[in-house]
C-alpha cells in the first residue's frame, strides 16, 4: 500500500521522503530544475498548500526551507513515505 | 598583476542579488542585453576601499552549473569565460540566502570550485534572524575555505566589509580551499546541509511570519478574493491618485505654452513649438504620474514575494488557456508596457508556451494606452459614483483591463490548440519570503521605468509628433478650406476614412491613428495637435481637447475608439521586441495581422452595438 503513495496524496504539513521520482513524466530542464531545487530521491518534503481553484491544483512543497510550487501531475510522479 | 576590474554577482534566485548589487552600485547602472541572447545585462560602477573603479554585473539567478533555461546559460558561460567578449569576472560575489542555507550552498560549492577569487555575501541575515535563526559565519567561512561575509543588502549593512574582501580576494590561494564541493549533486547537497548545519548557532522554527502569511493569502476562499481587491485597488489608485500630479504638470505646459506664445513673434516657428512640440509632447507626459504609481504597485508586488503568490493562485485559471502561472508575471507586467512583459518571458522555458505569452502580451492593458483611455473616459463618461468609493470612471477603465485580460486569454486559448500547438506545460517556481519592499530597490526601480517612458516621450514620440504637425501644417489651406483637409495627412486620413468608417471613425480618428503606430499614446497628442490646428483663432486654439471631442464625437464613436484601442498593436517598439524575442519577422507580422482583425471587428461590433441601444 505505501508503494503506492504519491506525493499528491498527502496531507497539509504530512512529513516525508521522495523514494521514487518517474522522471519521464517531467520535460528534462523540469527534471533537471527540480533536482537543482532539491526536489529528488531522498529529499524530506512535506505539502504546504495546496491551489486554490478546481483540482486544488497547483501544490506548493516545502524542501528544507523553501516552497516549490509545482503541478499535481508532477507531485503525482513522486512516490514518497510517511517518516 | 593584472588590474582588478570586473567582478560578478552570481547566486540562486531570490538570494537578494539585486539588492546587493543597487547597494554597491547605487544608481549607477546600465542594462543592455547580453549579444545574440535575450537575457538582460545589468552592470554598475563602484569603488574599491584603494579608490579603484570595478565594473560589476548582476549575472541572472541560477540553481546550478548545468543550466535549465537560457538564463542560465549565460550565467554558465560568464563565470567560466565561455561567453564571447564578455571577460571572466576577476573576482565572484557568490550570494547566498542566510535563511536558505542549505539550498543555496548547494550552487555556492560549484561556483567556489572553480577556482576564481570568491567572497561569499551571507545576505539577508536580519530575515534569517527574524525566522529565527543566528548564522556564525567565521564556521561558514571555515568551511567553505572562502572569506564569508554578513550583508544586509536592503539596509546596507555588511557592504563596506564586503567591498574590503572583494579588494583582497585578488590575493587568495585556491589551494587553501578545503576540499569541501562535493563532485556530484548528492555529494554537494549532503555537503550543503551538514555545513549549514555547522554554521547554524541557535535555531527557533516557532517565527516564520511567511507561513503565516501564506495562511491567509493562499486561503482557498480569501487568497483569490485578496488579489483581485489588490488589482482593483491598483487600478482605481492609477486613475484617482495621479490626478492632482497630472493636473499639476498639465498646467505647467499650459504655462509654458502660454510664456513662448507671448516671447515670440507669430509665424511658423511659434506654431510649431506650441502646437507640435508642446503641445503634443505635454499631452503625453502628463500620463508620467500615472504610469509611475502603475510601476510602483508592480515593484512592490515583486519585491515583497507576493507576485510568485499571485503566479500561485493564477496558475489553474492559466492551465485552461494552456498557459501557466509564469506567464501571469509576463503578462502583469505588460499592464506598465508590454515590452519589459515580452522580455519577461525569458522565464518561461517551454517555447510554445513563451510564444503565446509574447503574441498575447500586447492585449494587455499597457500604460501607453492609459493616456488614451484617460482623455476620451474623462470626455464621455460621467464622474458619478456608483457605489461607496467606486466611481463610475475608474469602473470603466476597470472594465477596459479586463477586456484586455478576457482578449488575451481568448487569443491564448485559441493559439495553443492551433498555431503554438504542444503538450501541457509545467509549473515550477520558488515562492520566495516575503518581505517589506525596500523603498531604495524600489526607487531604483522606478527611476529606471521612468526614465525609459520620458526617454520614449523624448524622442519616438516627439519625432513622430513633430512629422504629424508637418503633415498637418502644408500644404497652407486656401482661404475657406478647413487647414486640416488641405493638408497632406488630411489626404491620407481620406483614405484611411473609407475603411474605418463603418466603424464609427471620423476624420480625425483616421488621422489619429496612423502616427499611433509609433506608440499609442501618440493618438492624444495627434488628435490634440489636429484639433489646435483645425482652431481658426487663438481663442479656439486655447479650448481644451476634451471639450473639442465632447463636442465632435459620439458617444459610440468613444466607445468604438476605446474597443479600437484594447486589441491594436500600435506600437512599433512592441513589435520590434516580438520580431527579436521571436528571432524572425514571421511572428511579429503574425501578430500584427490578428491583432489588427479583432481591433477592427470588436470596434466595429461595440459601435453597431452602441448605435442599436441609441446610445
Amino acid at each position: 500500500m505505501e508503494n503506492d503513495l504519491t506525493l499528491d496524496l498527502l496531507a497539509p504539513l504530512e512529513r516525508a521522503e521522495i523514494t521514487h521520482v518517474d522522471w519521464s513524466v517531467l520535460a528534462p530542464d523540469e527534471g533537471k530544475r527540480l533536482r537543482a531545487m532539491g526536489i529528488d530521491e531522498g529529499a524530506r518534503v512535506a505539502i504546504a498548500h495546496r491551489g486554490i481553484f478546481i483540482g486544488r491544483d497547483p501544490i506548493a512543497i516545502m524542501v528544507g526551507r523553501m516552497n516549490v510550487a509545482i503541478r499535481r501531475v508532477h507531485a503525482r510522479a513522486m512516490q514518497v513515505k510517511r517518516v | 598583476m593584472s588590474r582588478l576590474r570586473t567582478a560578478a554577482l552570481v547566486g540562486n534566485p531570490n538570494a537578494g542579488k539585486s539588492a546587493l548589487f543597487n547597494a554597491l552600485t547605487g544608481a549607477r547602472q546600465k542594462i543592455a542585453n547580453y549579444p545574440g541572447v535575450t537575457v538582460e545585462r545589468k552592470a554598475g560602477r563602484m569603488f574599491l576601499p584603494s579608490g579603484e573603479p570595478v565594473e560589476l554585473i548582476d549575472l541572472p539567478g541560477s540553481y546550478s552549473l548545468d543550466p535549465a533555461s537560457p538564463d542560465e546559460e549565460v550565467t554558465r558561460q560568464v563565470v567560466q569565460g565561455d561567453f564571447p567578449g564578455e571577460p571572466v569576472p576577476d573576482v565572484l560575489i557568490v550570494v547566498v540566502d542566510a535563511a536558505n542555507l542549505e539550498q543555496h550552498l548547494v550552487f555556492a560549492q560549484e561556483l567556489i570550485a572553480l577556482g576564481r577569487p570568491t567572497v561569499v555575501a551571507l545576505n539577508m541575515v536580519d530575515m534569517a534572524e527574524r525566522d529565527g535563526l543566528v548564522l556564525d559565519a567565521d564556521a561558514l567561512s571555515a568551511a567553505l575555505g572562502v572569506p564569508v561575509i554578513s550583508t544586509v543588502a536592503v539596509r546596507k549593512r555588511g557592504i563596506d566589509a564586503l567591498v574590503e574582501a572583494m579588494g583582497d580576494a585578488e590575493n587568495q590561494d585556491p589551494s587553501t580551499r578545503h576540499e569541501v564541493a562535493g563532485q556530484t549533486l548528492p555529494e554537494r547537497r549532503l555537503a550543503a546541509r551538514n555545513m549549514a548545519k555547522g554554521a547554524i548557532l541557535t535555531e527557533d522554527s516557532k517565527h516564520r511570519l511567511h507561513a503565516k502569511l501564506d495562511k491567509v493569502l493562499l486561503h482557498p476562499w480569501l487568497g483569490p478574493p485578496i488579489l483581485f481587491a489588490l488589482l482593483f485597488v491598483i487600478f482605481q489608485a492609477v486613475f484617482a491618485w495621479a490626478t492632482p500630479f497630472a493636473d499639476a504638470l498639465d498646467g505647467g505646459i499650459t504655462a509654458l505654452i502660454g510664456v513662448v506664445e507671448g516671447a515670440m513673434p507669430d509665424g511658423v516657428v511659434r506654431d510649431f513649438l506650441t502646437e507640435g512640440v508642446l503641445t503634443g509632447v505635454g499631452s503625453v507626459v502628463v500620463f508620467l504620474p500615472q504610469i509611475i504609481i502603475l510601476f510602483a504597485f508592480i515593484l512592490a508586488m515583486e519585491q515583497s514575494g507576493y507576485m510568485a503568490r499571485a503566479a500561485f493562485i493564477m496558475d489553474r485559471l492559466m492551465a485552461y488557456v494552456g498557459l501557466s502561472g509564469r506567464s501571469f508575471i509576463p503578462l502583469l507586467s505588460s499592464f506598465a508596457c508590454a515590452i519589459p512583459g515580452i522580455m519577461a518571458t525569458r522565464s518561461i522555458a517551454d517555447p510554445k508556451d513563451r510564444l503565446t505569452t509574447i503574441l498575447v502580451a500586447p492585449l494587455m492593458t499597457c500604460s501607453a494606452r492609459l493616456p488614451v483611455y484617460a482623455v476620451i473616459i474623462a470626455a464621455f463618461i460621467p464622474a458619478t459614483t456608483v457605489g461607496p468609493g467606486i466611481g463610475l470612471q475608474g469602473l470603466v477603465l476597470f472594465g477596459l483591463y479586463v477586456a484586455g485580460i478576457v482578449g488575451a486569454m481568448a487569443a491564448a486559448l485559441v493559439l495553443r490548440r492551433t498555431v503554438a500547438k504542444g503538450g501541457a506545460s509545467g509549473f515550477i517556481m520558488e515562492m520566495p519570503r516575503y518581505q517589506m519592499p525596500p523603498l531604495r530597490d524600489m526607487a531604483i526601480g522606478l527611476w529606471q521605468r521612468a526614465w525609459v517612458f520620458l526617454r520614449r516621450a523624448g524622442t519616438i514620440i516627439f519625432i513622430a509628433t513633430i512629422a504629424l504637425w508637418v503633415l498637418l501644417s502644408f500644404p497652407k489651406a486656401e482661404p475657406g478650406e478647413s487647414q486640416v483637409d488641405a493638408s497632406i495627412a488630411g489626404h491620407v486620413a481620406d483614405g484611411m476614412h473609407v475603411i474605418l468608417s463603418p466603424i464609427g471613425f471620423n476624420r480625425e480618428i483616421s488621422l489619429a491613428i496612423i502616427p499611433a503606430m509609433a506608440a499609442r499614446e501618440v493618438a492624444v497628442s495627434a488628435l490634440a495637435t489636429t484639433y489646435a490646428v483645425e482652431g481658426a483663432d487663438e481663442e479656439e486654439e486655447a479650448e481644451g481637447l476634451i471639450p473639442r471631442l465632447q463636442a465632435g464625437w459620439t458617444l459610440p464613436t468613444a466607445l468604438a475608439f476605446l474597443a479600437w484601442f484594447v486589441f491594436a498593436p500600435q506600437c512599433i517598439s512592441t513589435i520590434a521586441v516580438a520580431k527579436r524575442e521571436t528571432n524572425g519577422w514571421k511572428w511579429p507580422v503574425f501578430m500584427l495581422v490578428y491583432l489588427f482583425g479583432a481591433a477592427y471587428v470588436f470596434a466595429g461590433l461595440t459601435y453597431w452595438s452602441a448605435v442599436a441601444l441609441g446610445l
